[in-house]
């Protein structure tokens, strides 16, 4: 069996398990199961984002509510009253990941009365690690309807509406208007000024947290006359200087912990008390074990969104505001022309007809231990950028030629590096240093494991 | 003249990626005719502590948008931002806002 075959069987056995999966939730939500009134028996149901929501009302607490609410109900700062609060109160909250699943997961259980779960995405196995509440018989679901299910089981009381949308400029602010606060839990620039100005112009407080590799960030804006997020970063960043949990990596506990923080704001403000973080910023370096509390600026009088000096509008288009686009999923690059650039199946009959050329890994070295080709040679991108590249070369080839070498072909995971790697290495071509072709291999090794080699690791 | 200044800097968020990794550096600034303040730190960092690709933190004679500077943990619009007159063994941190999540 060749590995097309192979990879073709593994796609074939993934099907029928999400169809097994589907007929499974079918058989949850048939007759037998709908004549219980019990809600824990039917699957939480994907809402749509038009959909008006009746408010929530309650007048006192029942038996079954005092045993199970009864550790929290003796805390005399928070007590019947913040119980009463917390059950009338409604939470979006924006992206079911790494952030939002520990934030639900303490909300639901704590009783608050409703939950908006909106994430446009479907749970991959490399959410797993961090995304806790989602499950491996869920990859290929969307995160909405994932969450929601693992939260059913927990609290039945609980109303959830999970929506399987991205948020946009046209739906931000009337779906914000039903819900009482906003979580912010997004994994991208776009979304995360959306969610900001769209709340400035609904008028509900809005905590927002953020975590990447060891780091995290927490605060509440648009609250109490504290600042917003445009307050803070009136102009997004560029770009290239925004990292996302692949390219920069992440422990899975630091978004949990951060999320743990950001379910309890949400629970003082939900039930009648002040948040600590209006205005205050909470800083996590995970790996020297640091808290930092600053001390943030007050609103901005000439604020784009908050400033007192016109009616709060939303833009047309976050993703354009920002240069880059409302989710965390890489970029791609286009610095070469196509005559620079290969494809994996080209480069799988180079080496079939035994072209003599050398492969350059630019990969950092923590991903080469991943996985990599073994007859590749390995020069870090940050190295070529910094270093004179030509006696790399030579350092690694043992010859001041590039190993006699005519054809040089550079590779990484996307095939965005590798492209930097060729305006460089072109460079030293055209500065005499050596006679070669360069060229790059368009989609990288991730590519390589698509389309040619199902053996090789994705990552 | 003033006299030379003692301070801790720090980076975080990742903004330490352009400082090889290192996020505390203890540095002297020397002895200048005018005080020091943060725009002339940041000239000072560009010139001694940044090795390469400085626009990835400076733009112009401010940081590059969507880095936070703290003063001894306040927001430095709190202090003055560029203009803030740097006290011995002060605190400077520039911490890059993470969006991950």
């Amino acid at each position: 069996m060749d590995s097309a075959e192979l990879e073709s069987l593994r796609e074939e056995i993934k099907k029928r398990d999400q169809e097994i999966l589907c007929l499974k939730e079918q058989l949850r939500d048939g007759p037998s199961s709908c004549q219980q009134s019990d809600r824990s028996s039917s699957l939480p149901k994907l809402r749509s984002i038009n959909e008006e929501l009746p408010p929530l009302s309650r007048l006192s607490l029942s038996n079954a509510e005092i045993i199970r609410y009864s550790r929290q109900l003796v805390l005399p700062e928070f007590g019947v009253r913040g119980q009463l609060c917390l059950s009338q109160c409604s939470v979006l909250v924006v992206g079911c990941g790494g952030l939002g699943c520990p934030l639900v997961q303490y909300l639901a259980a704590a009783g608050v009365g409703r939950l908006g779960l909106l994430d446009y995405d479907e749970v991959e196995m490399s959410n797993l690690h961090r995304q806790v509440l989602h499950s491996e018989e869920k990859i290929g679901v969307p995160k909405a309807i994932s969450i929601a299910s693992a939260l059913q089981p927990l609290n039945t009381t609980v109303e959830y509406i999970p929506y399987h949308t991205m948020l946009s400029p046209a739906n931000a602010v009337p779906l914000i208007r039903q819900y009482d606060i906003v979580a912010d839990c997004s994994d991208n620039v776009p979304t995360r000024y959306l969610v900001n100005d769209a709340c400035v112009v609904a008028g509900k407080p809005l905590v927002s947290a953020s975590a990447l590799r060891w780091e995290g960030q927490l605060t509440v804006y648009n609250h109490e006359g504290g600042p917003c997020y445009r307050c803070l970063f009136p102009i997004p960043p560029p770009p290239e200087t925004v990292t996302n949990c692949a390219d920069g990596g992440v422990l899975g506990v630091v978004p949990g912990i951060m999320g743990c923080l950001q379910s309890l704001e949400v629970l003082k403000l939900a039930s009648g008390k002040a948040s600590s973080y209006s205005g205050t910023m909470l800083m996590y370096d995970a790996l020297d074990g640091r808290f930092r509390n600053i001390k943030l600026r007050g609103k901005r009088v000439d604020c784009a969104i908050c400033g007192s000096k016109s009616e709060p509008q939303i833009l047309k288009d976050y993703e354009v505001f920002c240069g880059s686009s409302a989710s965390d999923k890489c970029r791609t690059l286009n610095l070469l022309t196509a005559a620079d650039r290969m494809t994996v199946l080209e480069y799988k009959k180079l080496l079939s007809d035994g072209v003599s050329h050398l492969l350059i890994d630019v990969r950092p070295q923590v991903e080469v231990d991943i996985c990599r080709l073994p007859h590749s040679i390995h020069i870090p991108l940050s190295q070529l950028e910094a270093g004179n590249a030509a006696d790399l070369l030579g350092d690694k080839t043992g010859t001041a030629e590039c190993g006699g070498q005519k054809k040089l072909i550079v590779i990484c995971k996307l095939g965005n590096d590798s492209q930097k790697a060729v305006k460089i290495l072109q460079g030293l071509s055209e500065n005499g240093v050596g006679k070669f072709i360069v060229k790059d291999i368009a989609g990288g090794l991730m590519a390589w494991a698509e389309k040619i080699d199902p053996a090789f690791p994705k990552y | 003249m003033v006299a030379p200044i003692n301070l801790q800097l720090e980076f975080g968020g990742g903004a330490e990626l352009l400082f090889d990794g290192v996020k505390k550096h203890h540095v002297t600034l020397p002895s200048q005719s005018d005080p020091w303040d943060i725009k002339h730190l940041l000239v000072w960092i560009k010139d001694n502590l940044l090795k390469e690709r400085s626009e990835l933190f400076i733009q112009g004679d401010t940081v590059r948008p969507g880095i936070l500077v703290l003063v001894n943990d306040a927001d430095w619009e709190l202090m003055g931002e560029l203009d803030y007159k740097l006290q011995d063994q002060d605190n400077i941190v520039f911490i890059s806002t993470l969006h991950g999540g």
